[in-house]
């Protein structure tokens, strides 16, 4: 039977059109599932036979490891594998330029924690049995657990390259910094603290590891955002050749940067599997977790910020002190993200940063959501505010007195083609009520406001390869399905459904017919990884790229079967017709014509960033540097229980310029979180230690907001479409965070008086900067009356 | 160690295991029975994520003894689908985003379950006390809220779609 005989006939089915996909509010692809309890995450994988890890965490926070005593446990019936450092002699991180740490510590430890040992065995208690009998002789060295002491002159340093335990020192300066403050009719500098906090994602770290010892290969089942970069450690610490590596990412219970680096328990899991010869499950526990952290680091900031009397910013210098831990990790990153991302939001003439980042014995500093930019960001946007106040001008005209203008190029050489925070503002400012609400609140209720902005994926990739920045494979076979290859992690976020919809939306198919397969490195192409808010905006683009690839194969195979040019053909999705015609085919004859004689078809599409995006040329320039920037402005409404010090946010309203919403749905999903999770860092979240020792290593002590105490979040999506963005979309991930954290303490000032500089305001430190200040106003009271009596 | 044998009612099914007196009830719903559905989230009570139902109340599977169940019908999230279809607050999860990664997704829809099972129409303040124990760390809980609204306004999962 031919395919002529088959055609489709228009007139009997005039509905036939292409199936819109971008901008339809689109459940998951993979939701149901989750809501079934039918998704596999990596503790859920069927293991049969497989062995127990575990692992021996220093009890000291700094020290030396003069002898590790295993025998007593390697002869304990069960278990079948014990290492230590001497096991991997080859030291791992995620920027090539600092890679400074063991899986397993080699002589040296620098944080309460830190794992030196690990066992596998038959079961979980006689693993635990095992680690109980693993002598240690370690000799404690002086420990440093804040910035100041690890920097003062006589500290022992944690790294012996690393003098004065500066991991990283910034110096930068653009523009006439002087003249700017010169020319300022306001100048103000304030000092600010931020404590510590994690990403406590809701899945505990697992990974499954595999080694077959007659072939020589290694498979990791893992919960990692980028399993690329586990890949390439894993390589290096086990000393194997990458091919001889599969890693696999099944369904991933969040990460929020907890997962973008390679974390010692997967080089850990997969160095017990071969030392064992077998299958190794390593899970962790929430305290692990904790351990493991990679958080957002304790941060002082000290800001100065000129102004003229408009509103109009003439120039910021600012200085950032992170202490980041015992090891490099993504420091250097965060340290330059951290003066990076001053800019790219307003206009802003010259500005001055000095960052530090320095080591210290307390667990690894990361990437976490808003990396570098969000205590930074409410220490200019806090000032913005009391610089407002100062001049009499609203805090919604002082942000639009500083709106950019696309295209714009920033001091520090970002390249901004698309900004929507003037509609942003124009949004929460009218649904908030602002205008007719403000200063008409009952007492101890307020209004405060703040922006934010952030990048869609670093414009220069940790390790420069000369690949695309991004790869994505579409297979097309007899069935008329398409499988959409990706490596692209879907931690939650939806990515795999967005790339499902890209190549829908260009081939105008049904997103049924598409299937999903991630993060299998064996099938999938590499990806760098779920970070930065990079996926929607490259992978988006490059499965564009792909998808469009695809339809020219099949508007040629229709061409060819209905002789007439390509040019002709137009896609319809599930039928491909000869323009102007009724003369058509089904899309699964198009499916057969393009398969005759090729076979199953793959096809590919790649996506680089623009040169222009990728930054200047001067020492720290890559990182800051993105293809698109994301805006957001948000309003938040607080009740401030002077008594208590509670504070409770009445209700928060958000836009946020992601350019085109692919998913609207997601997208309001990711604001939300994004708020939501700078509401936990503002208000309660925060690490603590005590001489290294946590002191909330559990979900009740590190307080994460529950539903109980979770406002309302009205949330506005504002579409300024930017030309590189897959369909005009940017990032909707992160950029809403750093703005709640301002607007909260903004609030609290609008409500109290109180301008918090201390972060997070939880009940005790309000209620002490409320204490301090009614006893400020008793003395100044009672020194009035001291002097009119001696006046007498 | 001594092990007793006692027999559940899990998901409408008896079952009949020799369990340790100190084999906790997640450990046996994943590890025994094979129901990987309810999560382990945290060391123990924090977190919500192994949230099933014991004889129609919500407990807590990870400081849950199986022994103390001898006899008791428990229901986890594998229970709720019927002939392979989402439950109303099921498909409501779904079709409303009330789930991102899903690690508490599980917990989430138990805890939520027992709820609408006792007040078929709750109030907002009523839903936020139910979940009160269920942290989720995507959402916000904003559409989580609505989920729940939506599949108890709904009588079937069909009206969500």
């Amino acid at each position: 039977m031919s395919g002529t005989d088959r055609r489709f006939q228009p007139s009997a089915n005039p509905g036939i059109r292409p199936v819109p996909a971008v901008g339809v509010r689109q459940p998951l692809i993979d939701g149901v599932e989750k809501v079934t309890g039918r998704a596999r995450y990596t503790a859920d994988l069927a293991a049969p036979g497989a062995l127990v890890g575990a692992i021996l965490r220093s009890p000291v926070a700094h020290g030396r490891i003069h002898a590790i005593d295993a025998e007593a446990a390697r002869a304990l019936p069960g278990v079948r594998a014990v290492i230590t450092g001497d096991d991997c002699a080859v030291a791992y991180g995620v920027i090539p330029v600092a890679q400074n740490e063991f899986p397993l510590a080699r002589g040296h430890i620098r944080y309460r924690g830190e794992p030196i040992a690990a066992v596998a065995a038959d079961d979980a208690a006689t693993a635990r049995a095992a680690l109980d009998l693993i002598d240690l002789d370690i000799e404690s060295l002086p420990a440093y657990f804040d910035a100041a002491s690890a920097r003062a002159p006589d500290a022992t340093p944690l790294h012996p390259n690393k003098p004065g335990n500066i991991e990283r020192e910034v110096d930068q300066a653009f523009g006439d910094v002087d003249a700017g403050f010169a020319a300022a009719d306001l100048v103000r500098e304030e000092s600010f603290h931020y404590a510590e906090v994690t990403h406590a994602m809701m899945e505990p770290n697992a990974s499954l590891a595999e080694f077959d010892p007659e072939r020589g290969r290694l498979t990791l089942h893992t919960v990692s955002q980028v399993p690329y970069y586990v890949h390439l450690a894993l390589a290096r610490c086990l000393g194997m050749d990458e091919s001889r590596i599969r890693v696999v990412k099944p369904f991933v219970g969040g990460g929020f940067g907890h997962r973008t680096e390679t974390l010692n328990f997967e080089v850990i899991a997969a160095l017990l599997a071969r030392a064992a010869g077998g299958m190794v499950k390593l899970e962790l526990s929430r305290e692990e977790c904790f351990l493991t952290h990679r958080g957002r680091p304790e941060t002082d900031v000290r800001m100065k910020i000129g102004m003229n009397s408009s509103g109009e910013l003439t120039a910021v210098d600012c200085e950032v002190v992170q202490r980041g831990g015992g090891y490099a990790g993504y420091g250097l990153v965060t340290i330059l993200y951290a003066g990076a991302l001053l800019h790219a939001i307003y206009r802003l003439p010259a500005s001055k940063y000095h960052g530090l980042r320095v080591y210290s014995n307390t667990p690894p500093n990361g990437a976490m959501r808003g990396h570098g930019s969000v205590d930074v960001r409410h220490a200019f946007e806090t000032m913005l505010d009391r610089m407002a106040a100062e001049l009499g001008l609203d805090p919604f005209v002082v942000r639009r007195a500083n709106l950019l203008n696309v295209p714009h190029r920033t001091a520090n050489d970002l390249q901004v083609n698309s900004c929507g925070l003037a509609e942003c503002l124009d949004q929460v400012e009218r649904a908030s009520g602002w205008r007719e609400r403000r200063g008409t609140l009952p007492r101890g209720h307020g209004l405060g406001m703040a922006c934010s902005h952030y990048v869609s994926g670093s414009a220069k990739p940790v390790h420069w390869t000369g690949e695309p920045h991004a790869v994505v494979n579409l297979k097309l076979d007899f069935d008329g399905g398409i499988t959409v290859l990706t490596g692209a992690a879907d931690i939650g976020q939806g990515s795999s459904t967005l790339l499902a919809q890209a190549v829908a939306e260009i081939l105008g198919l049904p997103l049924d017919r598409l299937t999903v397969v991630a993060n299998d490195s064996v099938v999938t192409p590499k990806d760098n990884g779920s970070y930065s808010s990079r996926v929607s905006f490259m992978v988006g683009n490059a499965a564009i790229g792909a998808a469009r690839e695809l339809r020219r194969v099949l508007v040629a195979a229709a061409a060819r079967r209905l002789e007439v040019a390509a040019e002709d053909i137009e896609c319809l999705g599930e039928a491909y017709r000869v323009a102007g015609s009724d003369r058509a085919l089904g899309y699964k004859d198009v499916v057969a014509a393009a398969l005759e004689e090729t076979g199953t078809l793959t096809v590919k599409g790649t996506w680089s960033t623009p040169a222009e995006t990728q930054g200047g040329k001067f020492k720290g320039a890559a990182v800051g540097t993105s293809a698109g920037f994301s805006y957001a402005a948000q309003v938040v409404e607080v009740a401030v229980d002077e008594e208590t010090g509670m504070v409770r946010v009445v209700r928060v309203w958000v836009a946020h310029d992601c350019g085109r919403a692919i998913n609207p749905l997601a997208v309001e999903g990711q604001i939300q979180g994004s708020v939501w999770m700078g509401m936990g860092q503002a208000l309660s979240e925060e690490t603590q230690y005590h001489e290294g020792l946590p002191l909330r290593a559990n979900l009740l002590d590190y307080r994460v907001p529950t539903i109980v105490e979770s406002p309302p979040i009205e949330t506005f999506i504002v579409e300024a479409r930017d030309p590189n963005g897959p369909f005009g979309a940017k990032e909707a991930g992160e950029g809403s965070l750093s703005g709640f954290l301002p607007a909260l303490t903004n609030a609290i000032a609008d409500a109290t008086g109180l301008r918090l500089t201390e972060l997070p305001a939880s009940p005790d430190r309000l209620l002490e900067a409320l204490t301090a200040r009614r006893r400020a106003e008793r003395l100044r009271k009672t020194a009035g009356k001291v002097a009119v009596t001696t006046g007498d | 160690m001594t092990k007793r044998i006692v027999t559940l009612h899990v998901n409408g099914r008896a079952r009949e295991d020799a369990v340790a007196d100190s084999l906790l009830l997640l450990d046996y719903l994943r590890e025994h029975a094979g129901l990987t559905g309810t999560k382990r989230g945290c060391d123990g009570g924090e977190c919500g994520a192994c949230t099933v139902l014991v004889d129609g109340e919500p407990q807590l599977a990870c400081i849950t003894l199986v022994a103390r169940c001898a006899g008791k019908r428990i229901e986890t999230i594998e229970g709720l689908a019927g002939n392979g279809r989402m439950s109303a607050l099921q498909a409501a999860f779904h079709e409303k985003l009330g789930t991102q990664c899903g690690f508490c997704t599980p917990g989430m829809v138990m805890a939520a379950e027992a709820l609408l099972r006792k007040n078929p129409a709750p109030t907002e303040p009523e839903i936020r006390l139910a979940l009160s124990g269920n942290l989720c760390r995507c959402t916000g809980y904003v559409k989580i809220l609505e989920s729940v609204d939506a599949a108890a306004r709904a009588a079937t999962a069909d009206e969500l779609r």
